[in-house]
């Protein structure tokens, strides 16, 4: 599986309203950290590349809302909304996060900036969700039903399973 | 039945775990699992249907073991949830290696 070692994030299932991923950034922890909190940065990285992302708010304080759309070239739209709870430079922020395209499941992300090595950081995004269900839904979107159930499960014993093939 | 839903089984996903040590006939997992042996027999079919377990006869024994290719495609479908964090870090990360060239083109030290 030599194409799996480009990529570098590791994905976890914490408990069963979790879900985290971590990778080392090539950059120090005081620029990751502000490119998480710049208004004038974040369209230059976040969300999938097809989109366009536009901060509408940024409040970035404790009680501070933010709002973010991405825009697609064929003018869909999807809007990202919440409000910032931690903001600790360099190390840590949390902030609620809501699709405006499903209301009513705000999920609390916590994001943390270790330094690796000099120059660059290890960054864990962590999402805690309301319900399993709404982890799930997350995850689950075109998979059979039930079959989230197992996805904790599965990545463990695929891991094993590769790690037992070499 | 594809593999998903064959796991979404929890004996079934407890047959493929055991069977993730290593090989086994149905008796031993019958016994591993306290299940009893015309159960385990039709979990295996569901797997074997399903893709996932293959069958070895060895002497008198019929033995049971995942078939790699499964859960490469398993591994595969995993891929799009690390994906996930996979395209989000990697545009992080272009966009902090642009911004750390820029910075040192204006003569500034890290």
């Amino acid at each position: 599986m030599a194409e799996k070692t480009k990529t570098a994030s590791i994905f976890t299932l914490p408990s069963d309203r979790e879900i985290a991923g971590t990778r080392v950034l090539d950059a120090p922890p005081e620029l990751v950290f502000k490119a998480y909190t710049d208004p004038e940065l974040i369209p230059q990285w976040w969300g999938p590349r097809r989109y366009t992302t536009t901060v509408d708010k940024m409040d970035v304080r404790p009680g501070g809302v933010w709002r973010f759309v991405q825009r697609a070239a064929d003018g869909g739209e999807h809007a990202f909304n919440g409000v910032f709870r931690e903001i600790v430079p360099p190390k840590r922020l949390v902030y609620t996060f809501n699709y405006e395209g499903t209301p009513g499941h705000e999920a609390v992300e916590t994001v943390t900036f270790e330094e690796a090595e000099r120059g660059k950081t290890t960054i864990t995004d962590h999402v805690l969700f309301a319900t399993r269900e709404d982890r799930d839904g997350m995850l689950n979107s075109g998979m059979e039903e039930g079959a989230a159930e197992s996805i904790e499960r599965l990545v463990d014993l695929l891991k094993e399973l590769q790690t037992a093939q070499h | 039945m594809n593999a998903l839903a064959a796991l979404a089984e929890p004996n079934r996903l407890l047959i493929v775990e055991l069977l993730g040590k290593g090989p086994r006939p149905v008796g031993e997992i019958a016994g591993q699992l306290h299940l009893n042996q015309p159960q385990v027999s039709k979990h295996l079919r569901v797997l074997s249907d399903a893709g996932l377990v293959e069958v070895r006869p060895i002497a008198q024994q019929r033995i049971y073991n995942l078939r790699p290719e499964a859960f490469r495609d398993l591994d595969n479908w995993l891929e799009s949830y690390r994906r996930l964090w996979d395209e989000r870090h990697d545009r992080l990360n272009e966009y902090l290696q642009k911004a750390q060239t820029k910075e040192k083109k204006h003569g500034r030290k890290n």
